[in-house]
């Protein structure tokens, strides 16, 4: 006998209505993805994606080779590894980390891998920040830290990265958007649980210097904070800038947390292999949430990764390493889109470090300030989606990387993303001269 | 505070460093003072314990024999390796792909569930892929269960409700099943029932949810259409939603049907049914799995994910895709996986009961899943021998098993509440997903145990 569904959605009348609140309250203002909406919009029009931050050239060599060989090894690989970590995992990345931050570090203690550095963002903010906890987020900052402190009950705090005038014709540049060091002061009370740095920073391109990172570690470490380290592009270092990690300052490691990602590493983005490093009496509570969220990560990834940390120990500081010609690689692409970008009058920042940089709009905002959008929808949204729908070329708008009360403020950047093939960055100085054309009168 | 040395690994003296300040070059003590501040969130409390990280650790001795965690030593289909092995070359798969599930992912499983639900399920707005069904658990837990809710659940239960419902600020709400006596038959999983009345009792206008785990994890019960009907009245009665975790979906045994709660009419619209890989294909370690329902449910699920993992690994994601096409092709045919897995398991679920007979045990014969449990009691070990007397019967009995005997099992009073530990301690179980070596190996045990 055939069961005759009678769904709500077909009967409109028929609609499911709890009599009590449905979805739980820690969803409040978490749900709304700017990303849904403008990689929609890109897959739409025939566009040259320079949105969102993955590569689109392939892994090394030598990481698709140690994917295989996960595969292809042990059928073993194929069922559960150890929750924290598969063991070659955690063991290379405690003996490869160690020597970085200056630590002993212990893969069972020290080490939790996680879904990408996503999901260790995510545990990190579960384990530690509590309702009412503050967290002091630098703005403009990736865009998940915000909603993860919501969902945990955490009230986030902003300080923002502020560029310094430049001179006329000169570029600016991400070292020139510092932090105020009396008003980032003036953000740490009794309640601040946490502090999260992200450098190389995203969207900006900023590389935190040294003396930026003591002025931050030195606040944490006068009010009792823990810093959460998003370190994601520590590889990608332009112009002989180097990657400080926080943890490796005095007085750091025992308070902060350092995460890190094999996708940026190896750009292999769809591994979603990433990694928390810190100390055990923070580190416990970070397993505790990661065995009552996800329990374990896959293990053939894991073991690719593992692989391909192999190599790298083995090249470390050598022409043959990927962590040194991936960045050689990057700034060329880097140069090529600042050079192409400013034929059509946008005004690239010239970042240190990361995938992206961002690109000032002021000009057209002048020159076309009533491109179609909602009432008050941020510039640089509507200009993205002119961009989009005109020009052939999909980026992200910076305000998403901003505070609500902030966007309106700093509506006049657009963000691209550079790490891409040279026949992508052809495709977008075809549609730039396209743009030029149409620009003269 | 740091463990013991480890052999610093010593670079080629062409390497550059990059300069590094530790606090023990400078001399500064590696803690000033302990803090104050950097506890742990609320949320955790009480749920740092976990019977997995012990028992695991229990039995990665290679030498015991080892039917506790649920984990199978069979080699997935060849077909399934073959696919990911293929989609690691592909260049675009190594980058991230939607993060609600791969296109292709959510294609499939569709057009699969279309076939029970007898309805078109919407790939983008009613599937959900998360990290292994433990992950929609969570999501659903997370995405739907608030602070002060009540949650229903049946006990024995899988070991993970529990600590997510209370994560999520909720109240566990206990009911156990329990057996009818057995006079001269085999003890079987269909004798272990709820009693509809006490499960009544237990619905109130708190309870926003009830999680069903069919088939059952660890007795192997197959709820049957009446025992589901009595659950689906009370959801509607209630307006409560059902958490339905039928990872074992195709782990049935001859005699038994699986049947999906949500097909039950008014349950659709109150229903999340989450799905596991590791369990369909024999590949634990891909960690993929699965939330089905509407969309008025499975987008608070996707919030939740937008903010916790975001998206999900693509290679396996492709590779699942394209393995589940073949099986979907060929469901009617014995050599489709759906069907010829369980065929395979239920001769060594027979081959294990045997055994455990053998050995003087009164297993319970599963209609479903890949476990068995026994009451161990029987056997009146000598458990004097094992130190902390305040575990369970069953957590000191499964330490003197692995210990002396060198077969591991898992204990069943992990799977209930602290309160009601008592009454399932004299109870193990055995996980029968495993090569016939395997089974050779434990045989070759109980033949000695047994003095044979």
């Amino acid at each position: 006998m055939m069961r005759l569904e009678i769904r709500a959605e077909a009967c409109p009348y028929l609609k499911f209505a709890m009599s009590k609140r449905l979805q739980a309250r820690r969803l409040d203002g978490i749900d709304h993805n700017p990303w849904v909406e403008f990689g929609k919009m890109a897959s739409e029009y025939d566009v040259v994606n320079l949105g969102q931050g993955f590569p689109d050239f392939p892994p090394p060599d030598f990481a698709i080779q140690a994917f295989q060989l996960a595969l292809n090894s042990d059928f073993m690989l194929n069922q559960y590894t150890k929750a924290f970590g598969y063991p070659p995992l955690t063991k290379i990345l405690a003996s490869f980390f160690g020597k970085l931050l200056g630590q002993e570090i212990d893969p069972l203690k020290n080490v939790l891998v996680t879904v990408g550095a996503y999901g260790a963002l995510f545990t990190a903010f579960q384990a530690l920040v509590d309702e009412g906890d503050e967290v002091i987020i630098v703005e403009p900052f990736f865009d998940c830290y915000e909603p993860m402190t919501l969902m945990a009950g955490g009230r986030p705090v902003f300080v923002t990265l502020k560029p310094s005038p430049t001179q006329d014709g000169e570029l600016d540049s991400a070292s020139n958007w510092q932090l105020d060091p009396t008003e980032l002061a003036s953000k740490f009370t009794s309640r601040t649980k946490a502090l999260i740095l992200n450098t190389p920073n995203n969207p900006v391109g900023k590389v935190f210097s040294k003396a930026e990172l003591e002025l931050v570690a030195s606040l944490c470490q006068q009010h009792d904070v823990i810093c959460i380290s998003d370190e994601v592009y520590q590889w990608l270092v332009y112009d002989g800038h180097q990657h400080i990690s926080i943890a490796s300052l005095p007085g750091m490691w025992e308070r902060t947390l350092t995460i890190g990602s094999a996708g940026k590493s190896f750009s292999a983005t769809g591994w979603k292999v990433g990694w928390a490093l810190g100390p055990d009496s923070l580190m416990k509570h970070l397993r505790t949430v990661h065995q009552n969220t996800i329990y374990h990560c896959p293990t053939q990834g894991q073991a690719a990764v593992a692989q391909s940390f192999q190599h790298e120990q083995l090249h470390f500081g050598q022409p043959s390493s990927y962590f040194v010609q991936l960045p050689q690689a990057v700034q060329r692409y880097r140069d090529h889109m600042i050079r192409s970008l400013q034929s059509v009058g946008l005004k690239p920042v010239v970042p240190q470090g990361s995938y992206f940089l961002i690109a000032d709009i002021s000009d057209f905002k002048t020159q076309m300030p009533d491109l179609p959008g909602d009432a008050d929808e941020p510039y640089d949204r509507r200009f993205v989606k002119w961009m989009i729908r005109n020009k052939g070329l999909a980026a992200i708008p910076v305000s998403v990387f901003y505070s609500t009360p902030h966007r309106k403020q700093f509506d006049h950047y657009v963000r691209f993303c550079f790490v891409k093939d040279e026949s992508t960055l052809q495709a977008m100085d075809e549609k730039l001269q396209k743009w030029k054309d149409e620009l003269r009168p | 505070m740091f463990s013991a040395q480890r052999r610093l690994w010593s670079l080629n003296s062409t390497a550059k460093f990059l300069t590094i300040n530790s606090s023990k070059i400078l001399g500064l003590p590696t803690s000033a003072k302990m803090s104050l501040k950097i506890t742990n969130a609320k949320r955790i409390e009480g749920l740092d314990s976990n019977v997995w990280i012990e028992f695991t650790k229990l039995a990665a001795d290679p030498s015991v024999v080892n039917l506790g965690q649920g984990l199978p030593d069979i080699s997935p289909p060849i077909y399934v390796k073959e696919k990911l092995s293929k989609i690691a070359a592909i260049d675009s798969l190594n980058q991230y792909t939607r993060g609600f599930g791969h296109p292709s992912l959510v294609k499939a499983l569709a057009c699969l569930y279309e076939k029970f639900y007898q309805n078109q399920i919407n790939p983008n707005k009613e599937i959900l892929v998360t990290v292994g069904a433990y992950g929609s658990l969570f999501n659903s837990i997370q995405g739907l269960i608030d602070e002060g809710d009540e949650v229903i659940i049946i006990m024995p239960f899988y070991d993970c409700y529990e600590p997510m419902v209370r994560m999520a600020g909720a109240t566990p709400v206990f009911i156990p099943l329990r057996s009818k006596p057995v006079n001269g038959k085999k003890w079987s999983s269909s004798d272990w029932t709820l009693d509809p009345q006490e499960l009544a009792s237990k619905f109130n206008s708190k309870t926003k949810a009830i999680i069903l785990n069919t088939p059952h994890n660890p007795i192997g019960k197959v709820y049957t259409k009446e025992e589901l009907q009595v659950i689906a009245d009370l959801c509607i009665k209630y307006d409560t939603l059902c958490i339905s975790d039928e990872v074992y979906e195709w782990l049935v045994y001859t005699g038994n049907k699986h049947l999906k709660i949500a097909t039950f009419p008014g349950m659709w619209e109150r229903t999340i049914t989450i799905g596991s890989a590791g369990k369909t294909f024999s590949v634990t370690g891909w960690k993929l799995g699965w939330s089905v329902g509407p969309h008025h449910l499975i987008k608070h699920l996707q919030t939740v994910q937008q903010n916790t993992i975001y998206t999900c690994a693509t290679p396996l994601q492709e590779a699942l895709a394209q393995a589940f096409w073949i099986d979907i092709k060929r469901m009617d045919d014995p050599e489709c996986y759906f069907n010829s897995l369980p065929k395979e398991l239920e001769v060594k679920r027979d081959r294990m009961i045997h055994l455990l007979e053998n050995l003087g045990l009164k297993p319970i014969v599963p209609d479903g899943g890949y476990f068995i449990i026994a009451d161990v009691s029987l056997l009146d070990a000598d458990l004097s021998g094992m130190k902390d007397s305040n575990e369970p019967y069953d957590y000191k009995f499964v330490k003197w098993m692995t210990k002396n005997k060198k077969l591991s099992a898992i204990p069943v009073s992990a799977f209930c509440n602290t309160e009601t530990k008592l009454q399932f301690e004299k109870f193990v179980r055995f996980c029968f997903i495993k090569k016939d070596s395997t089974l050779d190996a434990a045989e070759e045990i109980i033949k000695a145990w047994t003095g044979q």
